[in-house]
């Protein structure tokens, strides 16, 4: 672009005159609608519209679906509620909170998630203050360490964390404990990544001045500092428990048994078999935990940052 | 008049006065559950990959110290890989590129369009890209299990519409089922790291190059393009990587060999006892082969870094 610009002759436009006006074109034609400047993005939004079609539909049909009176997962056959709570007609065993197998696979999915919740997020939340002021490079090291566990495989961590506790750790069972240190190695990530970058936009300028203004450090970092950080650590923690709720990657390999595997496991096992519209109610129940959970979330959001809230600066600012 | 000295506390000299273990004391137990938890396994991994296999069981026996480690296992799965299980990976690289690249076009013309030309719905559409965030894998793949099925929504559609005599089995190891499945698995993670690139882009950026004479088309890739780059590196890590591991993708919509992936032989490695050490010499493989992309991605943003 720039030779073509050096390659044209100078024009003097005081001897020229005013520079000629661009050819009128008519935005009617199919060209002139094609070159207007103004032409709203068309191809784009119809591809976005498409996208999020896509992305969300088979979803909701698949919600539908659990809903279904038939034994058939692939055609909804009349509205019922059979699979969720069984049907006194219908075979009781298949559905959801009926079941004593699904039963306790839906107890075990929501212990594991809370308490990977409570304990990978402090942890992460700690990890990330503490890397961002301390200086020298072993911080650097340890949050390589912590980048790294996000990216890679799960698959990886399953396999290294199942020869881990079968052949070193043999004093943690496969089970509840074993599923519970890897879940939350895997997720105490998330807090780090979230909060971390919460920290670099804050600045340490309002920890300074608390400091400057007699604070301890314990007291600035208590008073200042974590009021701060409260919608990213909220945000952390929706994230941990939409995402440990639906692991069954790490967990798969862990559970000790039939009775300790969470609800994702089974779903993952049964669909892989014969499907019936029990197993659509179970990742429906999950979906809607962690919506709940999601919608807890948004809902302490707004009444911690009331008031100190910029325009645009949602709670979505922090996934991206 | 007695002067009195100034009395200078060390909190005055440089802001705040800190022990010197105040900040590494908060990243303590981060830093030694990691060690513990994650690098601590590595070595078991790599002591089960190096170790031995009890003769009778057939299950790995770990050898710890490292001068006592053998190489026969490793070179025999070292053999397997270089020619038994080279079609498999030859597989896996190819669905992974086309997924990734698929994922690509159709991530950034969305990122691209929220960001520039969301306008006031800008909010709407950030809650409908991030809701696949909160809907299971699980669900968002059994979903199309159940769509795909011989009985199911889509070959009603299709056959409707006359565009197909009779149904297809899209479920039985159709590699194009895998690959849009792949895709399909892991947009939503590639569209919100472009999104918040693409969005940081000033406007007055692309206004600068369009009044300097560029076109549409031009000022996307001369301006743009460079400046989402590092966003498009950030996100091609986050997808791709665990896209390598995918097992579950390819076990739920096709489950046949003729789609079999590296995931799931280290699955199948996992399932079967009696393998001895496989699993354990596969995953190092993984991650030594995983380690090539990584550090790519960290010269270029430690590069990056230097040139701001």
């Amino acid at each position: 672009m720039s030779e073509t610009v050096r390659q044209r002759p100078p024009v003097d436009r005081r001897t020229e005159g005013p520079a000629p006006l661009a050819p009128a074109r008519s935005t009617r034609t199919p060209l002139g609608w094609w070159r207007n400047p103004w032409r709203r993005p068309y191809i784009l939004a119809t591809a976005t519209w498409m996208y999020i079609a896509w992305s969300l539909l088979p979803v909701l049909i698949a919600i539908g679906i659990s809903f279904s009176a038939g034994r058939s997962n692939a055609v909804w056959q009349g509205f019922s509620t059979q699979w969720w709570w069984g049907h006194p007609k219908s075979d009781p065993t298949g559905a959801l909170f009926v079941s004593p197998e699904l039963h306790a696979a839906l107890i075990q999915s929501l212990r594991l998630s809370f308490l990977t919740m409570f304990v990978a997020v402090p942890i992460g939340v700690a990890f990330a203050i503490g890397i961002s002021r301390w200086r020298g490079p072993a911080p650097a090291g340890a949050n390589f360490l912590m980048l790294f566990s996000f990216v890679i495989p799960e698959i990886i961590i399953g396999i290294s964390m199942f020869l881990f506790f079968t052949y070193l750790l043999k004093f943690v069972h496969l089970g509840t404990g074993a599923q519970l240190l890897s879940l939350v190695t895997y997720q105490v990530s998330y807090p780090v990544i979230i909060v971390r970058a919460r920290m670099l936009s804050i600045g340490k300028e309002y920890e300074e001045a608390a400091t400057d203004l007699g604070a301890s450090p314990t007291q600035a970092i208590r008073r200042v500092l974590l009021p701060l950080l409260y919608p990213a650590i909220l945000v952390s923690f929706v994230l941990v428990f939409a995402d440990t709720i639906d692991d069954f990657i790490t967990v798969r390999y862990l559970s000790g048994g039939a009775s300790t595997e969470p609800l994702s496991v089974k779903i993952y096992n049964f669909s892989r078999g014969t499907l019936t519209p029990a197993i659509n109610a179970a990742a429906t129940f999950l979906l809607v935990s962690t919506l709940v959970i999601a919608l807890l979330g948004v809902f302490l959001y707004r009444r911690i940052t009331r008031g100190q809230r910029a325009e645009g600066q949602e709670m979505t600012g922090y996934l991206t | 008049m007695r002067v009195l000295p100034r009395r200078r506390s060390r909190e005055e000299a440089s802001g705040a006065w800190y022990p010197r273990w105040y900040w590494p004391g908060f990243a303590l137990p981060g830093t030694l559950w990691m060690l513990v938890l994650f690098v601590l396994p590595f070595y078991v991994v790599v002591s089960v990959a190096f170790g031995t296999v009890d003769p009778i069981f057939q299950s790995p026996l770990p050898v710890y110290q490292p001068w006592w480690w053998t190489k026969t296992y490793l070179l025999e799965e070292w053999h397997l890989v270089t020619g038994e299980f080279r079609p498999v990976e030859v597989r896996t690289i190819v669905y992974v590129v086309l997924a990734t690249a698929i994922c690509l076009v159709i991530a950034y013309a969305v990122a691209y369009y929220v960001a520039r030309f969301g306008g006031k719905r800008k909010g709407l559409f950030l809650a409908l890209l991030i809701a696949p965030f909160f809907i299971s894998y699980l669900m968002r793949m059994l979903s199309w299990v159940e769509l795909l099925q011989l009985n199911g929504y889509v070959n009603s559609v299709l056959t409707f519409l006359h565009l197909t005599p009779h149904p297809i089995n899209w479920l039985d190891g159709v590699p194009f089922t895998v690959v849009i499945g792949l895709v399909y698995g892991y947009i939503p993670y590639m569209i919100l790291p472009l999104y918040g690139f693409l969005d940081r882009i000033d406007q007055s950026q692309l206004e600068a190059g369009r009044d300097l004479g560029a076109s549409r088309f031009w000022t996307f890739v001369r301006v743009t393009l460079p400046l989402s780059k590092p966003g498009i590196l950030a996100s091609l890590v986050i997808v791709t990587l665990p896209m390598f591991g995918d097992y579950y993708t390819n076990n739920l919509l096709s489950g046949s060999p003729k789609t079999t992936m590296f995931g799931n032989l280290l699955d199948n490695s996992m399932e079967a006892t009696g393998q001895g050490p496989r699993a354990a010499i596969l995953v190092l493989f993984l991650i030594i082969f995983l380690m090539i992309p990584m550090l790519y991605y960290m010269r270029e943003t430690a590069k990056a870094q230097r040139n701001q």
